[in-house]
């Protein structure tokens, strides 16, 4: 395989065509206090090409029905598109069934439907024993997680009297597998942990922690909400129980979010929210349940949502992740680069394009990350500060908040100068 | 617009601010935070009879919060507290006018300089964060003092 010289790219992924990709994408050609837009967010959110907007808005004016229930035309046409979305979805994941994918609210909905199932189990309300947890079982997460991969788990625990674990983070932003065999163990029922951080950027190894997890029996869920938008996510190549994403940050609708779980593993799993849609039969004296996915969708889904994201899925296909993955790990070593030439600038986790992704995080020295972004917004530059949602990340980082900057399919490196020449106004402005 | 938020009056307190630092005596001590953001501040009041005494703080967060703080210290400590609610309650007032009301410059003083954070509705709350702190502090401060006087 030839390679090219920059970057590594092997020759048979493609370079994206930023020009064109940034054309159907209606708010880039938008200003923001009178500059051109530079939308550095995507991590946050991304935004959505055309395609998706304009497909939402078709099915809702001409096919828009309820779904599974109506013997009509039009409640045909709406089964069809939303388990249609279903199916590409599956696909651009290989999952080995349709039916294993489940539409949730968001991420935080499908961890949440798996930790509430295990405490359903917990209390003996139904289920497989692998889900059951109690006094002396533990549960392993990292530091890494976004705050919706440690509360639920939080949760859990002191409900069910488990016990929580979780791996460190190292100096230089990796996850410090060398605990792998320490921290999960025969007490081990469930390992969840992210694929790709939200704030440092970091690809996760999985394949220690799956196989250390298969030697005890622990089920694995991955939280993938910052890797199936960016790179080539394969569920079956994993090998894991349980996997969470979000349509919103893959150029689809907010509201729909993806559980994604082993078929024979939801088959045995009790239910976490209940009502319509995900019934076998009721009588005033109980109830039977659905077969997965219907038993894990009750009540209207979200339809319109599941179309955009169906479309959402074709554009990110066309594109080729691969390529998505190789034009975000140039703009990294682009922006890393970029970044290091700033007088007292600090890059969280790693600064080297390796094992890495688009999202860089990073500490201005004396200058809250507040002030950053307020600066930033006033050259059109959108970034996220704060804590984002992963205090316990900052708290090992010993910073309160920092400034990030995440890329998408539409990021240019024009903007990433943008971003350097606005962190040099913010160093006038606090100088 | 930048100009309007960032004020000189504001960099000056945020580069040094006034009264900063945890003191004794105190009476009533508030830990505030900015779950949005993390900004947090850990505030002191201490009471002499009706007149605040001292306020004493700590804390981490933006240019607004910090100099905010300062600001505050300067309008609330040694003065009446009936007169620093007051205050408090003018400066409230102008925060969530979005922009909306003309600063009263003898209530408010260097506070005035606060009016442009008013058209920033995400960066209000970093400018309340401290003086809500004094409000719980304070409160609970008299709250002790009467109850300690009435023995």
């Amino acid at each position: 395989m030839t390679v090219t010289p920059a970057s590594g790219r092997p020759a048979d992924v493609p370079e994206l065509d930023s020009a064109a990709i940034r054309a159907d994408f209606p708010i880039l050609s938008r200003r923001v206090n009178g500059r051109p837009l530079v939308y550095l967010d995507s991590g946050n959110t991304s935004q959505k090409p055309r395609q998706v907007i304009d497909a939402m808005a078709e099915f809702a004016a001409t096919h828009n029905a309820n779904i599974a229930r109506a013997v009509h035309t039009l409640g045909t046409e709406a089964t069809e598109a939303f388990e249609g979305a279903r199916g590409k979805v599956a696909a651009f994941v290989n999952a080995p069934s349709v039916d294993e994918v489940v539409f949730t609210k968001n991420s935080t909905e499908a961890i949440n439907l798996v930790s509430y199932a295990m405490l359903a189990a917990s209390l003996g309300r139904g289920g497989d024993p692998r889900f059951a947890l109690g006094p002396g079982d533990e549960v392993v997460i990292t530091e890494m997680e976004h705050h919706s991969n440690i509360v639920p788990w939080q949760l859990l625990c002191e409900r069910t009297g488990a016990t929580l674990k979780w791996f460190g983070i190292t100096d230089t932003g990796r996850l410090d597998l060398d605990a792998t065999e320490e921290l999960i163990t025969e007490r081990t029922k469930i390992v969840s942990f992210v694929h790709m951080s939200n704030i440092l950027g970091t690809i996760n190894p999985t394949a220690r922690i799956v196989r250390r997890a298969r030697e005890v029996g622990a089920l694995v869920l991955l939280d993938a909400s910052q890797s199936v938008p960016h790179l080539p996510v394969d569920v079956s190549a994993l090998d894991v129980d349980f996997m969470a994403f979000t349509g919103h940050k893959m150029c689809g609708p907010t509201g729909i979010g993806v559980l994604w779980g082993r078929g024979e593993l939801l088959s045995v799993m009790p239910p976490f929210l209940s009502g319509g849609s995900m019934i076998g039969t009721v009588t005033m004296e109980g109830s039977t349940y659905a077969a997965p996915p219907a038993r894990f969708e009750a009540g209207t889904p979200p339809i319109t949502e599941a179309v955009g994201l169906g479309v959402a899925v074709d554009y990110l296909s066309a594109l080729d992740m691969r390529a998505v993955q190789w034009h975000e790990k140039e703009l990294a070593g682009y922006a890393l680069a970029a970044l290091e030439t700033v007088p007292g600038l600090t890059i969280l986790g790693p600064r080297v394009p390796i094992g890495r992704g688009g999202t860089i995080s990073f500490d201005m020295e004396g200058i809250h990350p507040h002030d950053v972004g307020q600066v930033l917004d006033s050259e059109g530059v959108q970034v996220r500060v704060g804590h984002h949602c992963a205090k316990p990340v900052c708290a090992r980082f010993g910073v309160p908040a920092a400034t990030r900057a995440s890329f998408y399919v539409y990021t240019t490196t024009d903007e990433i100068d943008a971003l350097v020449a606005g962190l040099e106004k913010t160093r006038k402005v606090f100088g | 617009m930048l100009d309007e938020l960032y004020q000189e009056v504001i960099l000056d307190h945020y580069r040094d601010p006034h009264g900063r630092g945890l003191r004794e005596p105190f009476e009533a001590e508030a830990h505030h935070v900015n779950p949005t953001c993390g900004d947090e501040i850990t505030l002191r009041v201490h009471m002499d009879g009706d007149r605040v005494a001292d306020v004493s703080y700590d804390n981490v967060g933006c240019s607004i919060s910090q100099a905010s703080a300062s600001v505050m210290y300067d309008l609330v400590h040694d003065k009446p507290l009936a007169d620093a609610m007051s205050t408090l309650e003018s400066f409230s007032e102008l925060m969530t006018s979005r922009g909306g009301i003309e600063p009263d410059e003898d209530v408010l003083e260097d506070a005035v300089a606060f009016a442009g954070v008013s058209k920033f509705p995400a960066r209000v709350k970093c400018a309340l964060l401290s003086w809500m702190a004094f409000k719980d502090a304070a409160v609970r401060a008299s709250g002790s003092q009467q109850i300690g006087e009435g023995r």
